[in-house]
């Protein structure tokens, strides 16, 4: 699969027979087709060298410190998941990322250098693109107007080129959701699912470096999850980073690579994936202890 | 707007009848609730027709209804991009008022008086309109910013406004009404020496019928650039020729009513012309605030659909955290919203100060109800995100007929405004209606 553009190039793709036929994920709520079996992905290529660093960052409300100093990375090829309960500041963290609230402190590096992430526009001039867990359309206008709002194409006059746009959606729309045809309604009008193709197809039209997806499964149906199961080992094997927020720990151990857990603003640990069991990982989401300090006793309680 | 005149059917054969109508409107991809409005417009004009015994549909009525409706059309294609996200201007009556009064001290005292500089110089009503316009702008700005910037309700701030603005017209003239403005700036207010004439008013016409031609041309080349399925060319041509016989028809009645006999009988006797027997015929033509409604209902649905800004504007009334998310900045697009309704009032005040020859203290007062129904009865949604700027200039002509109608019927004022209060909210009701069954 190839994003269609040259920096596509510079990622260490997948050979060739690999990348031709795309399977449509089909997130279609109506027309949902039967689940077929992820496409062998070449091993996830992840880099050494972090996408991107944010270290020691802190957010308050008031006087609640909603994140309160905390430090993640992310290698390309690689998916963090992003775990805690609510109000445990991952979603406040990763605002943070996309531009959405300012950090009251702490460092934001991208590729090692320091950046200055104010707005969305930041952000995503950065690469980092964002798939919000309410999906932020504008449910009165089209598919195209939504995949290009704040980036639109433009003729030489500068009028808007809604043909250009509309061809460019239908291509990238073609790749995630093929039976999609409501291209001249307001997005109010389709479905979840149909609505939730839409926002991932704003994420990954402009050549997204590393994508935040918060809650991406919440709203949808099991077949429509294992489409966006696909569409992340898809991404994944590209080279593209993603932190991915869920409150779902079976999502986060089939997808992620490492594991961040946040409790009351404050990290817990950062864990490898294969490192520990889903008990010890909810020990630490709710407890706040990590795999070392927590005892056979309290492990049982979980489940009392 | 099918459903609607479909009601009466019976229920078994209601469903496949308008099915069908609908789907006939849809292959011409129109605004179906546009349509609605021109039917229930020409319901108006036709009803008061045969009530006054043919006395509504005179070219000499429908000229002075396409004057009486400019100034509220040109506030009300700057009232559709406020109301679409999700904001109010109610001080637009008074930055009209204020504008216009500013625009008379200029050219009736300070230029001629205070400078010395004497009255109906050339340039006079150019510096005028440009100080006007710019205070308009200025005023927008001021409200705009307050209202994005520091975060007061619009509604708060333009009520503010409607009192600040209509009290320091009254301090800027000390109460008096400012008058005879200067000869060329009366011609912006139309009268049958500003209007085009004959000649002028088929030029109008005949560019209007070219950029009919032009947007259904180019619209059909875009798309097929792209190899997206076209309308069916026999459709576009309907809509050309419908579009070119409205353009033309109107040119025919603007010329049809010629001026008045006295008037024409002294341009006669100025120019060395010898009246005809029966009196010298000239033509009116389009009247001057009719050419500037035109140009800025042009202008504004340019910027409300083929701009950025545009986009924008309705992008912030349909979700303004998506539009805040997707990088839009939001504030400065609602500031330009309160400028463009600024300058906007501000050529309201030009075409009112110039038609009634004078700046009172009162000018324009109640204007902003009569935008803001306009708007809304031409399809702007207070909920957002949902307006458009043809709608509203055929709300200002529907208002302004109900209006012309009622007075040419001798209907008493206070009757006319129950008149006009009972069908907006009746025409919104009968919208929310509709919307709803149709989702």
């Amino acid at each position: 699969m190839t994003m269609g553009d040259p920096s596509a190039s510079q990622m260490p793709a997948p050979p060739g027979p690999g990348m031709a036929p795309v399977p449509g994920t089909g997130l279609d709520a109506e027309t949902p087709e039967p689940v077929t079996a992820p496409p062998a992905a070449a091993p996830a290529p992840i880099g050494d060298a972090p996408i991107i660093e944010m270290r020691n960052i802190r957010v308050a409300f008031g006087g609640v410190h909603a994140v309160d100093g905390v430090s993640v990375d992310l290698k390309p090829g690689e998916v963090i998941g992003l775990v805690g309960g609510n109000g445990a500041g991952k979603s406040t963290l990763m605002r943070v990322l996309s531009g959405a609230h300012p950090a009251d402190s702490g460092e934001i590096l991208v590729d090692g250098n320091p950046v200055s992430i104010t707005n969305p526009r930041d952000a995503k001039a950065l690469g980092i693109e964002t798939i919000y867990q309410t999906l932020a359309l504008a449910d009165n206008t089209d598919a195209a107007a939504n995949v290009f709002l704040g980036r639109e194409l433009r003729t030489r006059l500068g009028n808007l080129d809604d043909a250009a746009m509309e061809s460019a959606t239908r291509k990238v729309m073609g790749r995630l959701n093929p039976r999609f045809r409501n291209f001249k309604v307001p997005v109010m009008s389709l479905s979840g699912g149909q609505r939730q193709s839409i926002a991932i197809a704003r994420a990954i039209h402009f050549n997204a470096r590393v994508l935040i997806m918060d809650e991406p499964t919440a709203a949808l149906g099991p077949a429509e999850t294992a489409q966006v199961h696909e569409l992340v080992a898809q991404l994944k094997s590209e080279g593209i980073g993603i932190f991915l927020i869920s409150h779902d720990i079976h999502d986060v151990f089939d997808l992620a690579d490492r594991i961040t857990v946040m409790l009351q603003g404050k990290l817990v640990a950062t864990v490898d994936k294969t490192a520990v069991t889903k008990d010890e990982v909810l020990a630490m989401i709710i407890m706040g202890k990590k795999p070392g300090e927590v005892t056979e006793t309290e492990l049982a309680e979980l489940h009392g | 707007m099918s459903e609607a005149t479909a009601v009466p059917t019976t229920a078994p054969s209601r469903e496949p009848s308008t099915g069908r109508a609908r789907s006939v409107l849809q292959s011409f991809e129109l605004d179906t609730r546009l349509l609605g409005m021109i039917v229930a417009l020409a319901i108006i004009w036709l009803g008061f027709n045969i009530i006054s015994g043919g006395l509504f549909l005179t070219p000499r009525n429908l000229w002075n209804l396409s004057v009486q409706s400019a100034t509220v059309a040109i506030m009300a294609t700057g009232m559709v991009l406020i109301i679409v996200s999700r904001n109010i201007d109610l001080s637009i009556g008074s930055v009209l008022g204020l504008t216009g009064m500013f625009m008379a001290m200029i050219q009736a005292e300070w230029i001629p008086k205070t400078f010395g500089l004497g009255f109906d110089q050339p340039w006079t009503w150019i510096v005028t309109i440009a100080a006007g316009v710019a205070l308009g702008a200025l005023i927008g700005g001021f409200q705009g910013f307050v209202i994005a910037y520091v975060g007061v309700p619009s509604f708060i701030v333009t009520l503010g406004g409607l009192l600040v603005w209509r009290g320091l017209s009254f301090q800027l003239a000390q109460g008096q009404t400012i008058a005879p403005l200067d000869t060329t700036f009366q011609l912006l207010g139309g009268g049958p020496k500003g209007s085009l004439g004959a000649n002028l008013s088929w030029l109008v016409g005949g560019i209007a019928c070219l950029g009919i031609g032009y947007s259904l041309i180019a619209g059909r080349r875009r798309r097929r650039k792209y190899g997206f399925p076209t309308r069916p060319l026999g459709i576009d041509i309907v809509i050309g020729v419908v579009g070119v016989a409205i353009a033309l028809g109107a040119v025919a009645v603007a010329n049809a009513y010629p001026w008045p006999p006295q008037l024409a009988s002294q341009y006669a006797a100025e120019n060395g012309i010898t009246e005809p027997a029966g009196g010298l015929i000239i033509p009116t033509g389009i009247a001057n605030p009719v050419l500037i409604a035109l140009a800025v209902t042009a202008v504004m649905t340019l910027v409300a659909t083929r701009r950025r800004f545009g986009r924008y504007v309705f992008a912030i009334g349909g979700n303004p955290d998506a539009a805040n998310l997707a990088g839009i900045n939001t504030k400065r697009t609602i500031l330009m919203t309160f400028v463009i309704m600024g300058v906007l009032s501000a050529i309201g005040g030009v075409v009112l100060s110039a038609r009634l020859n004078a700046a009172t203290v009162s000018l324009g007062t109640q204007s902003e109800l009569y935008v803001i129904a306009a708007a809304v009865i031409g399809g702007t949604s207070f909920a957002g995100g949902i307006g458009t700027i043809p709608g509203a200039v055929l709300g200002a002509v529907v208002t302004q007929s109900l209006q012309s109608g009622m007075v040419l019927l001798r209907v008493d004022s206070p009757i006319q405004d129950i008149v006009v209060g009972i069908v907006l909210v009746a025409a919104v009701g009968f919208d929310t209606v509709i919307r709803r069954r149709s989702t």
